[in-house]
């Protein structure tokens, strides 16, 4: 198997780490006038999306062509899966045509594991289904991390549709890696019990405040509607239970942060002053997405 | 022709017989069961150090004929039987057409009659196109050789529905198979809810949607009467269900398989589709509760659920994938495996398990060696090693966990109304 980027459950710590380390090398050239290296030049990227992507891809997109390598973005609707064909026969297709990479998101938990027993070309999980978002993680780590020396010790907060979250996946598998203690929060019919057994330091509460107190980061979730096969819970009270306002933010640590992976939905799981607090990075994650896959490109690629 | 099996070890429940003997068939009949057996003119099989027993039956097979061909035929899965050490299968009748009519029931039978390698008991459906909705036309099934009922793989939600059917087989005198879920609970799933479903991200099918439906099937038996069998049973709380059923006394039976008493969720690798079924390989507890049902006598049948599907439906995102495996081949190696050389049964449950068992829910009239039966017999060994190759399987799918897996012991040969069908090489 070709080494790619599934998830983030089978990296060691120190991967982890170095993926890390080289995302802040490329955090200045966010800024400079001049973005491009030349480190992936003549390489090709494929950005294969089977889900509805804004972020993400330009992101992916973004981080190629800041690496100097050639990317192609698809989307599932301009493809051939309208016209019947197997996801394997299309990922054979396109590794024909010889990428040094695909990146891909599907709906499928699992969509990047099964194809890349069959293919050459390394894969780079830009979310699975209900499964993993791993770079959505790192690039979740690198934005705490500018802000704090260590993850070890963090009280880390992740409230709202957990059951379906491959946000919340990887970043369990991740935080838990550097002994971070997290909370997992949301309706109880979104928030199962097996969850605790993801990773160690995992605890689990359906009360919102109960989960921020003393919290250091605050990871809202968008609730995925698109899901779940049938209303878990009555969406009407949604934010009265389980929407961050900026009341629930006396209960944090001072400093804490508060994150969302976007995209954000004003007035359903935070409340628009919380989008436009001081300690939302939002738009941090979202600048140190681009550095965060330029590493992880060059880990692949380079 | 007469043939002449001689010097194995036979073992027939159905007469209590345990000993080294000859078994000798005459004119697709047993002729006569005894040591020292020298009729002129026979064909000899010897099977010193072998295991003969009465032919196995196999009561929950898909064989896909008619409709589809593309993953299995009434003959390519009968081959698949007969080396598996089966000489009866039962098909269930989720066909294209489903099997709900005479006319389908015809078909197979016909069918099985000019190309199949084993016998053939088709089972009809319970409701028209299995849909859940109408009664089929059980009577008249039954007439054209149908053995049994059942909505398998898409089973009767409407508890109305189940309790007419459950009337008429009474009347009939054939048994009700529930492929107990309920549709509801488990809609979505792929496989068994638990600590891994939510570490892979996939939707579980909870063990409740099971319990549930046992339960249900459970108290309508009791209310109709009718003979009822629990198909591919896979909960703790199933099994101690249908143990209280059969304690009350009720006509209650259940089958399990191979993959539930030898598998779990965890030995399944990640989005694995030869892992896929319905329903899942369960936890631990569940597992145990299979082993131990079998043990104490609750379960009364094994039984494949062998499920072909085509290699490019496999081949698909795991959500996408249909549930199902074959298992045909591994069945009798799996038993000896996983029951017999643990101590969990001896050899001679393990073969009630696989004759008078299924025998007692469908009355074929065979499993068993007594003059004057059918001259159905599986002879097997429990010494030699092998080594399951699914691409070299007789089944026209290869959807198996078990490929490449290490056996030792497994079937020998099959002889089906007194003919040599196959014998291994």
């Amino acid at each position: 198997m070709p080494a790619g980027l599934l998830g983030i459950e089978e990296l060691r710590r120190s991967e982890i780490e170095s993926i890390l380390a080289r995302a802040k090398d490329f955090q200045p050239l966010q800024s400079q006038s001049l973005k491009k290296l030349d480190t992936l030049r003549g390489k090709m990227i494929v950005n294969l999306f089977y889900e509805a992507s804004t972020r993400t891809r330009t992101s992916f997109e973004i981080a190629a062509k800041r690496m100097g390598a050639d990317a192609v973005s698809i989307t599932a609707a301009a493809s051939s899966v309208s016209k019947g064909e197997s996801l394997v026969d299309t990922l054979n297709t396109l590794a024909a045509m010889r990428p040094d990479a695909i990146v891909m998101r599907h709906a499928a938990s699992g969509a990047p594991h099964f194809l890349s027993r069959y293919l050459p070309t390394p894969i780079i999980n830009a979310g699975d289904g209900m499964h993993e978002h791993p770079t959505q993680a790192l690039l979740d780590a690198r934005t705490i991390l500018d802000r704090r020396d260590r993850l070890e010790g963090l009280r880390v907060a992740i409230i709202g549709d957990i059951a379906h979250s491959r946000v919340a996946r990887s970043n369990v598998h991740l935080l838990a890696k550097f002994g971070a203690e997290i909370v997992l929060c949301g309706p109880a019919s979104l928030l199962p019990q097996e969850l605790t057994q993801l990773a160690s330091g995992v605890h689990l509460t359906t009360d919102i405040t109960e989960a921020i107190r003393d919290a250091d980061v605050i990871m809202m979730l968008r609730v995925q509607l698109e899901r779940q096969h049938e209303a878990a819970f009555p969406a009407s009270e949604y934010f009265q239970f389980y929407g961050l306002r900026l009341e629930h933010l006396d209960l944090a640590k001072p400093d804490c942060i508060v994150m969302h992976p976007g995209p954000i939905n004003r007035g359903r799981e935070l409340s628009s002053e919380v989008a436009d607090f001081q300690r939302s990075v939002i738009l941090n994650q979202v600048e140190n997405g681009i550095a965060v896959r330029m590493a992880v490109l060059e880990r692949v690629i380079g | 022709m007469a043939l002449l099996i001689k010097n194995g070890r036979v073992i027939d429940p159905a007469s209590g017989t345990d000993r080294v003997s000859d078994v000798l068939i005459e004119e697709g009949r047993i002729a006569g069961v005894a040591p020292d057996l020298s009729p002129a003119g026979a064909e000899i099989f010897d099977a010193s150090g072998m295991i003969v027993a009465p032919g196995f039956i196999d009561m929950h097979v898909h064989l896909r004929e008619p409709g589809f061909e593309h993953a299995e035929t009434i003959e390519s899965g009968s081959r698949a039987a007969a080396a598996g050490g089966f000489t009866s299968i039962c098909s269930m009748p989720n066909t294209k057409p489903v099997n709900d009519s005479a006319t389908v029931t015809s078909y197979i039978v016909e069918t099985a009659r000019r190309r199949a390698a084993v016998n053939v008991f088709p089972i009809g459906a319970i409701t028209k196109g299995s849909a859940g909705e109408e009664l089929a036309a059980i009577g008249a099934m039954k007439a054209a050789g149908a053995v049994a009922i059942s909505d398998d793989g898409r089973p009767v939600m409407n508890s109305r529905v189940m309790r007419r059917a459950m009337e008429f087989a009474r009347s009939y005198g054939v048994p009700v198979i529930d492929h107990c879920e309920d549709l509801n609970l488990s809609a979505g799933g792929d496989m068994h809810e638990g600590s891994l479903s939510v570490r892979w991200g996939l939707r579980g099918i909870p063990s409740a949607s099971e319990d549930i439906m046992v339960a249900r099937d459970l108290v309508l038996a009791e209310l109709t009467g009718a003979p009822f069998h629990v198909a591919h049973i896979s909960t703790q709380n199933a099994m101690a269900m249908v143990a209280f059923a059969r304690q009350k006394g009720l006509p209650v039976t259940c089958e399990a398989t191979p993959h539930h008493f030898s598998l779990t969720d965890a030995h399944m690798p990640a989005y694995d589709s030869n892992y896929k079924m319905k329903p899942p390989l369960r936890g631990g507890c569940d597992r145990s509760a299979v082993v131990e049902g079998i043990a104490a006598g609750t379960v009364t049948a094994i039984a494949t659920d062998h499920a072909p599907h085509a290699g490019s439906e496999k081949m698909q995102e795991f959500e996408r994938c249909p549930f199902g495996i074959i298992g045909l081949e591994t069945a009798l190696a799996l038993s000896l495996e996983e029951l017999v050389l643990p101590g969990k049964i001896t050899l001679n449950r393990m073969v009630e398990l696989f004759t008078t068992g299924p025998e007692s829910v469908l009355h074929l009239g065979r499993g068993t060696l007594s003059p004057g039966s059918p001259a159905d017999v599986t002879i097997f060994a429990t010494d030699f090693d092998w080594t399951y190759d699914v691409n070299q399987s007789l089944s026209r799918s290869r959807n198996s966990p078990f490929d490449g897996r290490h056996f030792r012991g497994g079937p020998v040969a099959t002889v089906v109304n007194g003919g040599i069908v196959w014998q291994r090489s």
